[in-house]
């Protein structure tokens, strides 16, 4: 008998769990739901839409002839609102009721709106992770509009960057006294401070806003900023109530084992709505990161498909450019410290135990995907040239047995 | 399929494949004239140190990261080939992130670049293998 696979989500997880479940299975019918009308598109990408860099076409994460070819049915525009565990059905907001064999909740993040003081009186506000958010950025956006980004974080920078275009003044206000406070450590981020300063991105960090007076901000300091349009980019929140209401395990993500599999049985989740193991640090945590997302889609796929398929490689990593200069990290910032810097570079790699455990890397990136690699696989790194792949990242810090596999062999 | 692998012991450490490589993606007829007074960026680079020399590609990874983890859908892997739509490319850089052989890299559009076994540009026959005087890079089936 053909199986039925409900995704709920229609972005880089559902994407996977589609790949994946194609791989075994062409006959079982697929159904996606999405809330959002768009066909599959790269949410990272706002950013750059608003600065001309890519267009709404070339914003689709698939072909159009994606759904097509994989032989899937949308049901776009509609929510799921209650999944009924016993008969194994999605209710929908239209009163819908779909079927599953195998379901995947794929719903993802949501922009946490913080529950400041007078939030309401502003008139606009928004926050900036989808599509349908960067449109109506762009719709206020005049010429010398204030522009007041809440957040100096991924999606708050990304923004400033992605309308520093449109003659606008911005402004990022943030509680850490960093910029990127997830990736970057304090010499980092001076780096990137310094580097936005230049970029006319005028920085207030270690500050709170307080309380919002229409037009006014009003920080911890008691200092007052005026603006015009304020954007909400102080972090995301996984998006769990779906599977929480129908009696499966939550945290602060849905919870998942190593094959993308919710407590409910054919449940599956996967992407920014679950938590998930780090390996380089042991702590579960989400994990609101694009390749994780399709890594664990396709895992859901796979094992909703009927095969056996583990993913338990994820870590935290991160390349974000902005203004030009570059920045790659990944891993757990614990251990001793190899660091390096120049005027324009700056490398800083974390180690303990005989294990990487994590990097920051800005300006020259070039074969930073080599420590990605060991943090991910665990190298020993009495096995390799370490001093050497410090200095340089390449295969010829590896033994000459490693290398003939790497350069020889069939790679995995 | 067919892979360029590398055999470090036959390499001489001359850097052709990297000139072959950079006039693979030029519209020239001559390789001196084309690659006269200019740096080269190519996509094969060789790694030397202490007399040892060898080259490094893409590998073309049955489960490659680089496409997996790539944001905007620009690098896909067809019938064994992993390539890149560098129209669709944003240059975010996550595939350099995620690739374990340093073997995709920046280039001076803002879109990365990287080996695609000369498919675009020469019927699928790599111009490093071709030029490479000492056999230390070859094109053949070792499986998958």
């Amino acid at each position: 008998m053909n199986l039925k696979y409900v995704i709920i989500g229609n972005s880089t997880a559902a994407v996977g769990a589609v790949e994946a479940i194609r791989k075994n299975d062409t006959k079982g019918s697929i159904v996606i739901i999405s809330k959002e009308k768009h066909h599959t598109y790269s949410r990272p990408l706002i950013s750059y839409l608003l600065m001309g860099k890519t267009n709404e076409e070339k914003m689709k994460y698939r072909d159009d002839d994606f759904y097509i070819k994989n032989d899937c049915v949308l049901k776009l525009g509609r929510t799921a609102e209650k999944i009924d565990v016993d008969r194994k059905v999605v209710i929908l907001d239209n009163g819908e009721h779909e079927s599953y064999d195998k379901l995947l909740i794929a719903t993802g993040s949501s922009p946490v709106v913080p529950p400041i003081k007078g939030l309401d009186s502003v008139r606009y506000k928004f926050t900036f992770t989808t599509l349908d958010d960067a449109k109506q950025l762009e719709k206020v956006l005049k010429r010398n509009a204030r522009v007041l980004i809440a957040g100096a974080g991924l999606i708050g920078l990304k923004c400033a960057e992605g309308i520093s275009k449109k003659k606008v003044k911005t402004i990022c206000v943030d509680l850490a006294p960093r910029v990127l406070s997830s990736i970057l450590d304090d010499e980092g981020s001076k780096i990137i401070e310094n580097h936005l300063i230049k970029n006319n991105i005028e920085l207030c960090l270690g500050r709170q806003i307080v309380e919002f007076k229409e037009n006014i901000a009003v920080l911890d300091s008691g200092a007052e900023i005026l603006f015009d349009v304020l954007v909400l980019a102080v972090g995301v929140r996984p998006n769990i109530s779906l599977l929480k209401d129908a009696g499966g395990k939550t945290n602060r993500g849905i919870v998942i084992d190593e094959r993308c599999r919710t407590s409910i049985p054919d449940i599956y989740a996967a992407g920014d709505c679950c938590e998930s193991l780090d390996v380089s640090s042991g702590e579960i945590k989400p994990m609101a990161l694009l390749p994780n997302a399709y890594m664990q889609g396709e895992c859901a796929g796979m094992n909703m498909s009927g095969k056996d398929f583990v993913f338990d490689k994820a870590i935290p990593m991160n390349a974000i450019g902005l203004f030009g200069k570059h920045i790659i990290t990944a891993g757990t910032y614990k251990g001793e410290t190899y660091f390096e810097a120049d005027e324009n570079n700056y490398k800083k790699l974390f180690y303990s135990d005989n294990k990487l455990n994590g990097y920051i890397i800005i300006g020259n990136i070039e074969k930073a995907g080599i420590y990605t690699a060991l943090i991910r696989e665990k190298t020993p790194l009495d096995t390799l040239d370490f001093e050497l792949i410090c200095k340089m990242p390449g295969l010829m810090a590896f033994s000459k047995e490693e290398r003939a596999s790497k350069l020889g062999g069939v790679p995995a | 399929m067919k892979r360029v692998y590398v055999n470090e012991k036959w390499c001489l450490g001359c850097h052709l494949c990297e000139y072959y490589c950079a006039f693979a993606s030029t519209n020239e007829k001559d390789m001196a004239r084309a690659l006269k007074d200019i740096k080269i960026s190519p996509r094969i680079r060789i790694e030397e140190k202490d007399g040892i020399s060898f080259a490094v590609s893409c590998r073309h990874c049955c489960e490659p990261l680089c496409v997996k983890g790539c944001i905007t859908g620009a690098m896909t892997r067809k019938d064994g080939v992993i390539t890149i739509d560098r129209d669709k490319c944003i240059g975010c850089y996550t595939c350099i992130l995620s690739c374990p052989y340093g073997a995709v890299s920046p280039s001076e559009d803002g879109a990365i670049q990287k080996c695609e076994l000369c498919i675009k540009t020469h019927g699928g026959t790599p111009k490093c293998v071709e030029g490479c005087p000492n056999g230390a890079i070859v094109f053949e089936e070792r499986g998958e």
